[in-house]
């Protein structure tokens, strides 16, 4: 059955059964795998993408459920350049394997576009439901707080 | 300019003489250039480095990047020897060749923390090979002595003259000069990049969802599969109904393994769909009924038993007859599973099938040569004829380096005889319940002690499962494998007799290395057992170690770091306490206290101190992450890791009921690294083993209570 999708500004029509989780579509029908399979069962995080700005596990939201929501992955998160998010990533050398950094990535953006300077207590809140097995929490924590003071400096900057 | 194209390096042998560890530069990877494709042609010295006209430096990886840093710490070494520009570095992923097996066994593998030791040597040699090849070419062009050039950022430079050429710019020349016998290497003080810290280069293609792993490999026309494979361990397909499956909408093939099943669809949701749709009947081969408390039962049973002898210093018996007190105390380890957050998966093109040679197989492997040997003889190829691409891994932790190359074997014989690639992907709950654990392990330990409370003489009798992986290398284990008493041989104490009895058993399950092997219940039982002895002997536990260390300075220096940092001794509030513990494993010794709160059964470790001795830390940065990550990744198996089975059934599946450390519960961790300039060891795997016995002690020491089990349970 077809149905349409926004995916980063894109419109798609996909012919797949209406309950199949929008993580399955993304990877093996569009072929975005920057958004990563972990649990399947709403565990784990890999699978985070936006919907609509709200973080949504992929791995267990039917695609019939995202209806014309905009959905954002990982490879649409930026139009331009790396966000704030990634670069603080990079300086504070959180990654290791990788695989869980996606969706720690698109659950921190969310974080903080919400909560634009974040406790520890509401990043360990916010993030609790991304799982990272190499076990780079600690980076993960100063990485969020640097990426809201980037967030800040840009936007006095830009006098916003 | 003619100059006749010679080889760049012809004799291997010669040039291997010059290395302490006996590891080849190799040199058989050549340009593809022919004659008069001189000027443009790269300068490939070894195996490891390219250099192209336009001063791109590219370093070949032959290890797999699966968290631990070697896609940046291995290429480091080079550029620092070759005086490569680090910011403009490009890594690439090797193939399968001879030229990068590890010597230890003949083939390429990535694991027991042995990259960066093992590599060191023969990576120094090939910067520095390349760069005086490089000075050569420079000095034969300019009339220079090359002793007067200088090089930095990928530049030569003539101090004299002022004259000066990028290394691309002299690539094409240096082809041409003779492979020098002998290179000096730098002197430590001129290190620029190296012992520094160094970030890592492959941050912005994991940031960006870019990075390639096993699981998100395309291909024109790639087919997706999932296996159904037996509920219990050694299970037999009997029969099936594939029909309900087939009429299943994206359902391209359905068709029987070794180890099950495989449906194959359009994608990987409609595979998963169609294999819940399967009818299969199993002959469970009698392993219905395995059960891990009965296990465990008959575990606790032998260790009152005498097993086999692995060690037997002396007449254990007679002086605990004598002794003012002895301990005797057991220590019990479940089966783990690794639970990489990527999980299992493969992607197999049999090429042959459609006309084309051979095959492609497209995976997260610690285990290249094996892995592709085990595909080819499957699909009825040379190995020569697979091409085998190494992608990123999603964590590894051991499970990737499998016994028996088990799901690139399952893969290969997926994708057999088949027209389009197949990525076979394992669910979690197939990974979690897939076996190749960490095996389930008991120690029953006896520590004799004198009237001052110093050990007198130690008995330990190990019971468990010998490691599948070691009879895949090859390694028969008869009576004992060294897993089952890693680091006790050697263990740093001062103890007039050590006697050392194992049990080995087997059972249906299979079992594997994770990340860090025996020390993983060996560290546990060592340092639980001396924290109980330093209370016996009414010692403070810290003081109790140093006491008996008097013979390991490198052991007493990093006890007394971690006592500065962790401010051991200080007042701490009700309910709360330290623990300490120290293990040397793959080369390293590691030193970590845990702070504990414990609150009705509520088990928080609030912080950990970790003080590390690798020798020399080649990437200080990376270093410290890594003892980070192996600090919470035990702390999983600590507070939470247990695979259980009833009716032959693993019981866990998921993050759900198979939990890990999540960062609401992940301490804050401060690392602080000692360069004792002692051999270089492992960073990988160190990190992990203190971390069971420094909580558990910390858990006495914050609630009285002594927990002797993993996971630790207040309950």
């Amino acid at each position: 059955m077809p149905l349409n999708l926004t995916v980063n500004g894109q419109q798609h029509t996909v012919d797949v059964e209406p309950d199949t989780p929008l993580l399955w579509v993304l990877r093996d029908t569009l072929g975005l795998t920057g958004t990563k399979f972990g649990c399947g069962i709403a565990q784990c995080g890999a699978c985070t993408v936006h919907v609509e700005g709200k973080t949504v596990r992929s791995c267990r939201t039917p695609v019939s459920a995202v209806g014309n929501r905009a959905v954002t992955t990982i490879e649409g998160l930026s139009a331009d350049g790396l966000t704030h998010v990634q670069k603080a990533w990079i300086e504070e050398d959180v990654v290791q394997c990788g695989y869980c950094q996606s969706g720690q990535v698109m659950a921190a953006a969310a974080l903080l576009a919400a909560n634009p300077k974040p406790s520890d207590a509401d990043i360990d809140k916010a993030m609790r439901r991304n799982i990272c097995r190499c076990g780079v929490y600690q980076r993960i924590r100063k990485a969020v707080h640097r990426a809201a003071e980037l967030a800040a400096a840009d936007s006095t900057a830009g006098g916003a | 300019m003619a100059m006749k194209r010679r080889e760049f390096l012809r004799d291997t042998a010669v040039a291997a003489g010059a290395f302490t560890l006996g590891f080849v530069i190799p040199g058989k990877v050549r340009a593809g250039a022919g004659e008069g494709a001189v000027s443009s042609a790269p300068f490939t010295p070894n195996a490891f480095i390219r250099i192209t006209p336009d001063n791109q430096v590219t370093i070949i990886l032959a290890k797999s990047e699966m968290g631990q840093s070697v896609y940046t710490s291995l290429p480091l070494i080079v550029a620092e020897e070759l005086d490569a520009d680090w910011q403009a570095i490009r890594v690439e992923q090797s193939k399968v060749d001879p030229a990068y097996n590890w010597p230890a066994f003949q083939m390429m593998i990535t694991g027991g923390s042995t990259s960066v030791r093992t590599s060191w040597e023969a990576l120094r040699q090939a910067g520095a090979t390349a760069r005086a090849m490089l000075l050569a070419a420079a000095a034969a062009a300019w009339g220079a002595p090359a002793a007067r050039l200088v090089t930095a950022d990928a530049t030569i430079t003539d101090p004299e003259t002022g004259r000066s050429a990028t290394f691309g710019e002299m690539a094409a020349a240096a082809a041409q000069q003779a492979v020098p016998a002998d290179v000096t290497l730098k002197s430590p003080d001129r290190f620029r990049l190296v012992g520094k810290d160094q970030k890592r280069l492959d941050s912005e293609l994991k940031v960006t969802g870019r990075a390639t792993f096993g699981l998100d490999v395309a291909a024109p026309g790639l087919h997706y599969a999932v296996v159904a494979r037996s509920p219990v361990f050694g299970g037999v397909l009997q029969s099936f109904d594939a029909s309900r499956a087939e009429a299943m909408p994206g359902v391209v093939k359905v068709k029987q393994v070794p180890t099950g099943v495989a449906v194959i669809a359009d994608s990987t949701w409609r595979a998963i769909k169609a294999r819940d749709a399967l009818d299969l009947t199993w002959d469970e081969q009698g392993n219905g009924g395995v059960d891990t408390d009965q296990m465990l039962q008959h575990y606790r049973e032998l260790a009152g038993q005498p097993g086999f002898a692995v060690q037997e210093q002396g007449d254990f018996e007679a002086v605990a007859a004598q002794a003012d007190q002895v301990i005797d105390a057991t220590y019990e380890v479940p089966f783990l599973a690794h639970a990489c957050m990527e999980p299992l998966n493969c992607t197999v093109h049999d090429r042959g099938a459609s006309g084309g040679e051979g095959a492609e197989v497209r995976v997260g492997t610690q285990m290249q040569t094996a892995d592709r040997a085990m595909a080819a003889g499957i699909l009825g190829y040379e190995p020569e004829a697979v091409d085998l691409h190494t992608q990123f891994l999603g964590g590894g932790f051991g499970r990737r380096a499998a016994a028996w190359s088990d799901y690139v074997a399952e893969a290969a014989h997926v994708a057999k005889g088949e027209p389009w690639p197949v990525k076979t992907t394992w669910t979690r709950e197939d990974d979690t319940r897939g076996g190749q654990y960490r095996p389930m392990t008991l120690h029953r330990s006896r520590l004799a002690l004198d009237a001052g409370g110093r050990p007198l003489a130690w008995h330990n009798r190990v019971v468990g499962q010998s490691i599948d992986g070691f009879k895949m290398l090859g390694m028969e284990p008869e009576n004992f494998d060294n897993a089952m008493i890693e680091g006790l041989k050697t263990q740093p104490y001062t103890v007039p007799l050590v006697n050392l009895e194992a049990h080995m058993t087997t059972s249906a399950v299979t079992t594997l290395w994770w990340r860090s092997v025996g020390h993983t219940h060996t560290a546990f039982m060592k340092e639980t057992l001396f924290d109980e002895a330093a209370h016996a002997a009414g010692v403070d536990p810290m003081d109790y170690r140093l006491g008996l260390l008097e013979a390991h300075p490198r052991f007493v220096a990093l006890l007394k770091k971690v006592r500065e940092m962790s401010g051991w001794g200080r007042e701490l509030p009700a309910g709360t306490g330290l623990g300490v513990a120290i293990e040397e494993s793959f080369g390293s010794i590691v030193a970590e206290v845990a702070q504990v709160r414990v609150k009705g059964q509520k088990i928080s470790v609030e912080k950990v101190w970790c003080a590390a001795d690798v020798g020399f830390a080649v990437n200080p940065l990376g270093l410290r992450e890594q003892m980070e990550s192996g600090i919470i990744f035990g702390l999983s198996a600590a507070l939470y890791g247990e695979i259980t089975l009833k009716k032959g059934r693993v019981e866990q599946g998921n993050f759900n009921n198979y939990r890990v450390v999540r960062i609401d519960d992940a301490p804050a961790i401060e690392v602080e690294i000692i360069d004792s300039g002692a051999a270089m060891g492992g960073a990988g795997e160190p990190g992990t083993p203190p971390i069971f016995p420094a909580v558990g002690n910390a858990i006495f020491a914050a609630s009285g209570k002594r927990l002797r089990s993993l996971p630790f349970r207040l309950s």
